[in-house]
């Protein structure tokens, strides 16, 4: 068994991974990335090029900024948080300045807030390197570790390209391993199966916001593509007709009429209408874009082509794990989380921050979780050589509760996304849809957990089966506890929103799910 | 889906295998260039041939390359600026922000458009 001591264990590889290795070195921390893929390809940044959050440090602009997002976050948000990222985030991008090729922003000045990703991540891992980080790609992890106080004190997974079996000892955990969007094609989100919150809440942490999670992105019908070309997009039937949709300033109004249109036909796009600035740059800001049409014999200007909407779950979704201090940690001491797999309620509240925002959440989320490990872990330095014995915590698809039979993972996850990403059941939520769709999750659930083991690499594929359905089954258990609609969550049979739920559902457990109102109005008792 | 890797170009330098995030490619073995073992794991993001310095790998969109006019081999790299030929590759790239609103613009102007259009009838009645 190859172990790996450390201080710092991040486990990810995109930009908030990057960003906590970075802000935990910069300490003196020994720090270990452990990515299930590639540091540098992993995740939903890297075929992407986010914008970030940028407002200079004038208290008047910053302060504008915080109020006019906080409009849009029904209640839920947090303007010290907010003011908190946009300053971190106004920190740390210029340091990766020896490692980007930052160019010109058509003023003479220098663009810093939008990144291309490969180059993104790429600087990102060089700047981590620089700072002494060990980067271990191709190394998923399949679960945390328990010291005898239940604190975190590392982590077992598997080696994929060596085929064998690794772990980690060390003073602190961060789980950076990005949302849930089921597998639904969404561009750089195969390896994001909610892998993080599975092994999260095996560790007894808890979920927060997991409701949010009703985001689409359109894209042709045969490849997800970043969204850029199709905001001014004319929009047909398969008679040809030009369908009536709303803009892209009315996301709800959009995506409703969208899902009414594809319930009766296939739906066709034309960017005929697209900026007239467009087809000049797109190669240079989204080559894999132009690619998508390119690779398929079409003319992406000319021709009109299918689309789809492609589910985002909790990626631009909101729900997360449960951070309960300023430094991203869990409630499980040595356990950090930071980017998508933390909840984004503290600045995005109840839609989805848009692009520029959840890039600033990975960022600055990055930063604080390095620093607050960095220091849990300094705590722990001394004992880190002994030999404590370390509890493996992982159960499903691991160590079956029951007799190992064969399970079909591609069924479970069909049921994950159809009961999650299904248009009708995610834009119109209602008490019977969602019942219906608890029992079969619950049902894929205890086949997953009575009788599902994967062995050696196998384990790998196991583990994200369960952590999609157990992700699909905290989504649905919150939907059904928020009895009003907010935001991005909408129900049928509560459709106005309710000052009593004016806070975030918490929701936590594996075979048995319990979701609550982390801070209930209880109505004053007049004796 | 990456559907080609020639061995005609490829060193077996086994960069692909390592960078690919979703474990598609198995090692080079015996002179041969790495296996494509798990196409059904492939996202289509077309990184690996972003990372191939010898533009050796053709992640394919539904046709083959074959029945395309022009040959799109190497176009990523090309692209993305990785082969060394644009002095500034990010040069246009401050222009996301705006491209984006506009966009959001031009939709939101038509639908308003289209409403009211929708509503002329109703007044002549």
């Amino acid at each position: 068994m190859n172990e790996i001591i450390a201080d710092v264990l991040v486990i990810g590889g995109g930009m908030a991974a990057g960003w906590a290795a970075i802000s935990a070195a910069k300490t003196g921390a020994r720090v270990v990335i452990a990515d299930k893929g590639f540091m540098g390809t992993s995740g939903v940044t890297a075929p992407a090029g986010p914008n970030h959050w940028w407002v200079p440090p004038e208290p008047g602009l910053r302060k504008a900024a915080v109020e006019r997002r906080l409009e849009s976050t029904f209640g839920l948000a947090d303007p010290v948080w907010m003011e908190r990222i946009i300053d971190i985030t106004w920190q740390s991008i210029p340091e990766i300045a020896p490692w980007y090729p930052f160019s010109g922003d058509g003023k003479n000045g220098t663009f810093r807030s939008g990144l291309r990703g490969p180059e993104y991540l790429r600087a990102l891992r060089q700047y981590a390197t620089k700072l002494g980080v060990i980067i271990l790609d191709q190394h998923p992890v399949l679960e945390l570790l328990a010291r005898q106080d239940g604190s975190i004190g590392g982590a077992a997974g598997y080696d994929r390209l060596n085929d064998r079996p690794w772990n980690a000892r060390t003073g602190a955990v961060i789980l950076a391993t990005g949302g849930c969007a089921f597998r639904s094609g969404l561009l750089g989100s195969y390896n994001n199966t909610g892998d993080g919150y599975l092994m999260g809440v095996e560790a007894g942490a808890e979920l927060s916001g997991m409701e949010f999670c009703v985001s689409y992105s359109i894209s042709p019908a045969w490849l997800s593509t970043r969204t850029l070309p199709y905001t001014g997009a004319r929009y047909f039937n398969a008679e040809g007709q030009l369908l009536s949709i709303p803009g892209w300033d009315k996301p709800r109004e959009y995506l409703c009429k969208l899902a009414d249109a594809f319930r009766t036909g296939p739906v066709y796009a034309d960017l005929h209408e697209a900026p007239v600035g467009l087809p000049a740059v797109i190669r240079e800001i989204q080559p894999a874009t132009v690619a998508a049409f390119e690779r398929r014999g079409l003319d992406m200007f000319q021709d009109r082509f299918e689309v789809k909407l492609f589910g985002e779950g909790t990626i631009r979704g909101i729900g997360g794990l449960r951070i309960i201090d300023d430094v991203c940690a869990t409630a499980v001491p040595g356990l950090f989380a930071a980017g998508d797999a933390a909840t984004r309620e503290h600045i995005a509240g109840a839609t989805s921050g848009g692009g520029a925002q959840n890039a600033a959440w990975a960022l600055s989320s990055g930063v604080l979780s390095g620093t607050g490990a960095a220091r849990e872990a300094k705590k722990r330095r001394k004992a880190l050589n002994q030999s404590e014995k370390l509890n493996p915590l992982g159960g499903p698809g691991l160590r079956p509760s029951d007799t190992i039979k064969t399970v079909d993972n591609k069924a479970a996850i069909q049921t994950a996304q159809n009961e999650i990403l299904d248009l009708d059941k995610a834009l119109w939520r209602n008490e019977t849809k969602l019942s219906s769709s608890a029992s079969l999750l619950d049902a894929a659930w205890s086949e997953i957990r009575n009788n599902l083991q994967g062995r050696n690499l196998d384990a790998v594929s196991a583990r994200e089966t369960a952590a999609m359905v157990a992700t699909a089954r905290w989504c649905n258990a919150s939907a059904l506890v928020r009895k009003e609609s907010r935001g991005m969550h909408v129900r049928e049979d509560y459709s106005q929103q309710s000052p009593e739920y004016q806070s975030h559902i918490i929701t936590g457990g594996l075979d048995k799910i319990t979701s609550y109102l982390e801070k209930p109005r209880v109505a004053e008792v007049v004796s | 889906m990456i559907t080609e890797i020639l061995s005609e170009r490829c060193n077996n330098c086994n960069t692909c295998v390592a960078v690919c995030p979703d474990h598609v490619l198995d090692l080079a073995k015996n002179d041969q260039p790495p296996a494509i073992a798990r196409p059904d794991q492939c996202q289509t993001c077309f990184l690996c041939e972003l990372y191939c310095p010898e533009d050796a790998i053709y992640v394919a969109v539904v046709v083959p390359r074959s029945e395309l006019q022009n040959d799109p081999m190497g176009n990523i790299r090309r692209d993305y600026g990785w082969d060394g030929h644009k002095e500034e590759p990010l040069k246009n790239f401050w222009q996301l922000g705006g491209l984006l609103r506009e966009g959001v613009m031009i939709s939101s102007a038509r639908y308003a458009l289209q409403q009211s259009d929708d509503k002329k009838p109703e007044k002549k009645i």
